[in-house]
């Protein structure tokens, strides 16, 4: 839905542009356009990517050199043993992933269960789901970081254990929601077929639920893993031991006394791993996007 | 792929309850088949509701609750608005406040002007849309701690980048992060760099959807360029604006991330103590959890009524 077609009328008609000084002026804008984002949005990380290969002398350099002088490769492997990059790569991985298995896991199925099993007081759960889109996520922080501290009920605490980052991130009343809308839009034929085919809900929601839900699933799943990817405040709070950090925290916690352009290094290897899955699926991330606001 | 690890699990916690087929409608009364059905679909919703009992709804009744409480030394007593008054006198509460509408109305400015301004230049072009769309989105991909320590490098007064462009140009340089004065906007204008991208293409998706013959018909009409935006680009897309000004207030007036990565929570002169950076000094400095939650509260009231003046608002205005 959000290509974009060039026929499309605009503020500006083509006729406009394709005559002599509109032309001028579209191709200068266009130029213009060009070279400013290009440094806007790309300079940052261009001078991220060679100051990391620059010396120390050099990243603190008045004025800024465009090319290190001497590329010192060196400092990405410093950066990478010594602030464990590996072991904090390795984390955020594991924190992501985890989070997405179980909001896949347990929204699609409250989601199939209000969408198409409609239990009584059904609609009350979903309603009291939604409240939560109301409440800001930072007032919440503190009494959430003291029931991870002492579960009710199981009196056990999470700090220090991944499921203090991914069980939290399943009460997420846009998920539930996204996926109830898409599951609606489902014909009820289709499920009545099922069942006379002799399926129950669970095989239904395998069978031909989830096959038709793949677009959504994708959006969900992507912003799944770039939410636990972007996080600050909560994994702070709730993974103190340096050795279970997310890149996040543990870069920031072990940046003091590291030498700026290993630093830098670090910042650079860091952003990679996101940078790559926007590039891989930049198309559905923009559609997601698009689908997940607009209709919100 | 994501999608193969669904049934796996769900159907080790329900093991046996798969043949409900018909059955199972030809046996027993319509009650019991309707117990079944509630039963089943519970089962569907057991992990999630225990998920929100526990993460959201608990933690929602715990906030109020705690805020008339103290806890000292594992002994809980109620006492009143106590709490309410030790925060209320704290000499940086009125500080926190401030410096939080600052943020959210600097926000507004740069932070919802320039990603509408920027997709309605990016819809007009006709070349490169793909890469410029790739290019805005690109920095919300960085993880926060990244974009915010590349900026604190930019911003340094005595080598940073953003000096040296001012003095090549011969302006004025700024202090940035280390002045109480600039410090504030220093975040800001950082925190739009790194997040204008979404903003910037749901507009995009939203002028995609303006009528073309509405800008012919204004055309006719001998409107200009800025005539045409007001009348039909701003009214077209009311909806979506209005939509991101509530999210964008709301999201910005709970500012953390970028001010302890940028300027250490406080910066210079308490200058961008954010109300959240106080929840967490409160909670994890102080160990005062009990005033956290009473900021928590005044946070979510103050929030709440935004968002319930800003809907009544925009109804009336239907």
């Amino acid at each position: 839905m959000a290509e974009f077609t060039p026929q499309t009328r605009t503020l500006i008609s083509s006729a406009a542009l394709s005559r002599g000084r509109g032309k001028v002026v579209y191709w200068t804008v266009l130029s213009v356009v060009l070279v400013v984002f290009t440094l806007v949005f790309i300079g940052p990380l261009y001078w991220m990517a060679t100051s990391g290969f620059k010396d120390v002398h050099e990243v603190v350099h008045n004025p800024p050199t465009l090319f290190p002088h001497h590329a010192h490769p060196a400092n990405y492997k410093t950066a990478w043993t010594q602030l464990q990059l590996a072991k904090l790569l390795w984390n955020t991985v594991y924190y992501a992933f985890g989070a997405l298995f179980f909001q896949l896991v347990f929204d699609v199925a409250a989601a199939y269960a209000l969408s198409k099993l409609r239990p009584v007081l059904g609609n009350i759960v979903l309603g009291a789901m939604l409240i939560t889109l109301m409440i800001p996520a930072a007032v919440l922080v503190v009494p959430q970081y003291m029931t991870v501290l002492d579960l009710p009920l199981l009196h056990v605490n999470l700090i220090n254990h991944p499921w203090a980052i991914w069980l939290p991130t399943v009460a997420n009343g846009f998920n539930i929601f996204l996926l109830k809308r898409f599951f609606d839009s489902i014909p009820e034929d289709l499920m009545a077929a099922a069942a006379i085919d002799g399926a129950g809900p669970l095989r239904t929601l395998w069978s031909v639920v989830l096959p038709m839900s793949r677009p959504i699933l994708g959006v969900v799943s992507i912003f799944a893993v770039v939410n636990v990817w972007k996080d600050f405040l909560w994994p702070m709070l709730v993974e103190p031991d340096p050795t279970k950090q997310p890149i996040n925290i543990g870069i920031q916690s072990l940046s003091q006394g590291v030498p700026e352009n290993v630093l830098i290094a670090a910042l650079a290897i860091s952003a990679v791993p996101t940078l790559l899955i926007f590039l891989l699926f930049q198309r559905n991330i923009m559609s997601g996007l698009t689908a997940g606001s607009l209709k919100g | 792929m994501a999608a193969t690890t669904v049934p796996e699990k769900t159907s080790r916690r329900h093991p046996g309850r798969r043949p409900a087929g018909p059955r199972s409608t030809a046996a027993g009364s319509g009650m019991s088949r309707r117990l079944r059905g509630n039963i089943q679909a519970y089962g569907f919703l057991v992990g999630a509701l225990l998920c929100f009992g526990f993460f959201s709804w608990y933690p929602m009744v715990r906030e109020f609750v705690m805020s008339f409480q103290r806890t000292r030394r594992g002994v809980t007593t109620w006492v009143g608005l106590r709490n309410f008054k030790t925060v209320y006198h704290d000499p940086y509460f009125w500080t926190a406040w401030r410096n939080t509408a600052l943020f959210t109305l600097y926000a507004l400015v740069i932070g919802f002007a320039v990603p509408f301004l920027v997709a309605i230049l990016l819809n007009e072009l006709r070349h490169a849309r793909a890469y410029l769309r790739v290019l805005v989105y690109l920095p919300v991909m960085l993880p926060p701690v990244a974009g915010a320590l590349l900026f604190k490098y930019f911003y340094d007064p005595e080598y940073g980048l953003f000096n040296h462009i001012l003095k090549a140009v011969h302006l004025p340089t700024s202090q940035w992060l280390d002045s109480p004065h600039t410090a504030l906007i220093s975040v800001v204008i950082a925190a739009t760099w790194m997040s204008m991208g979404s903003a910037t293409l749901i507009y995009l998706a939203a002028l995609q959807n303006i009528p073309g013959e509405l800008y012919e018909a204004a055309d006719l009409d001998g409107a200009g360029l800025l005539r045409k935006i007001w009348h039909v680009t701003v009214p077209q897309t009311r909806l979506v604006l209005s939509l991101m000004l509530l999210l964008q207030v709301v999201a910005t007036m709970q500012e953390f991330t970028n001010v302890f990565l940028m300027a250490g929570g406080n910066g210079p002169q308490n200058s961008t103590t954010t109300v959240v950076y106080m929840i967490y000094q409160y909670g994890y400095h102080y160990d005062n959890f009990n005033g956290a939650a009473v900021l928590g509260l005044f946070l979510m009231l103050v929030l709440i009524c935004f968002s319930g003046l800003y809907t009544r608002l925009s109804r009336n205005s239907d």
